[in-house]
């Protein structure tokens, strides 16, 4: 009977224990690619969103421009005539 | 040592060996995730900080886009008339005419005139010349007029060529004085006296 158990033990337990834990040990390989390559990508977009202050800069120019649009646009509207009325 | 125990040993070994083996390779597999993952959160926090600002900006600046679009239409319909407004839309952006004026809802459906007609071809000229929208980039058909970095040579090929463009460059001035890449030796009787008076008239 004890000759039994260890045959079972060594042919079968064994075995099995290596390929549960290679199949553990495979999953956890299979996400380290994945995860450097979202950390890369992360950096990447970090890194596109340094420009982003410059948003404030175009802010800044747009409303000079429609200041400078609207002083423009009062003058021409004090130049030229008006449309005559659709009769 | 029996030989059944012999066995029982080799096997729990045998076991031993492969839990240590595959769950330290795990270890080191789950590490390396959570260094990735520590970068993923760093740079992730840095996007929500970064992009936090944009949608007030973004917001502002569509708010003073819209008064200027409210402002140009405004004035346009206002000194050109609806019609003619949308004569002049339709001829620059073939097509804009048909979505009409945002400040108008209603000049989407007034009947364009084909203004490069009613007008003189100078008329979408002059209105070409200002535009450096990339949307106008193909519409009119025809390259943009106005060249910002050489405006003024770009304005002047609209006319018969005279001296802008051929001959490219005229005959320069030519260089006098110590300067000068030819230079002439000085004749040394010019100012001296003369070596013989000219004979007296009888």
């Amino acid at each position: 009977m004890l000759w039994v158990a260890a045959i079972v033990l060594l042919a079968v337990v064994v075995p099995v224990v290596v390929y549960l834990l290679n199949g553990v040990l495979q999953a956890a390989r299979s996400i380290v690619p994945s995860v450097e390559g979202i950390a890369t990508v992360a950096a990447a977009g970090s890194k596109d969103l340094d420009a982003v202050p410059l948003l404030l800069t175009t802010k800044s120019q747009i409303e000079q421009t429609v200041a400078g649009l609207a002083n423009y646009g009062g003058s021409l509207d004090v130049i030229l005539d008006d449309a005559e009325p659709v009769r | 040592m029996s030989a059944v125990g012999a066995v029982f040993l080799v096997a729990v070994l045998l076991i031993v060996l492969a839990l240590v083996f595959f769950l330290v390779s795990t270890i080191v597999a789950l590490r390396r995730i959570t260094a990735g993952l520590d970068t993923v959160i760093a740079n992730v926090g840095q996007i929500v900080e970064k992009s936090a600002p944009v949608n007030e900006v973004v917001d502002a600046i569509n708010g003073q886009l819209d008064a200027g679009v409210e402002l140009l239409e405004g004035l346009l319909v206002k000194k050109a008339g609806m019609t003619d407004a949308m004569g002049l839309v339709e001829g620059l952006y073939p097509g804009a005419g048909a979505a009409g004026l945002r400040a108008f809802p209603d000049s989407a459906g007034t009947k364009a005139p084909r203004i490069g007609e009613v007008y003189t071809k100078g008329t979408l000229t002059l209105a070409r010349l200002g535009r450096e929208a990339p949307i106008a980039a193909l519409s009119p058909t025809g390259a943009v007029l106005r060249d910002v970095e050489g405006g003024s040579l770009a304005a002047r090929m609209l006319y018969p060529s005279v001296r802008h463009d051929a001959p490219e460059r005229l005959p320069t001035s030519p260089v006098i004085g110590t300067g000068a890449p030819e230079q002439y030796e000085r004749r040394e009787d010019i100012g001296a006296p003369r070596k013989r008076l000219p004979a007296k008239s009888s």
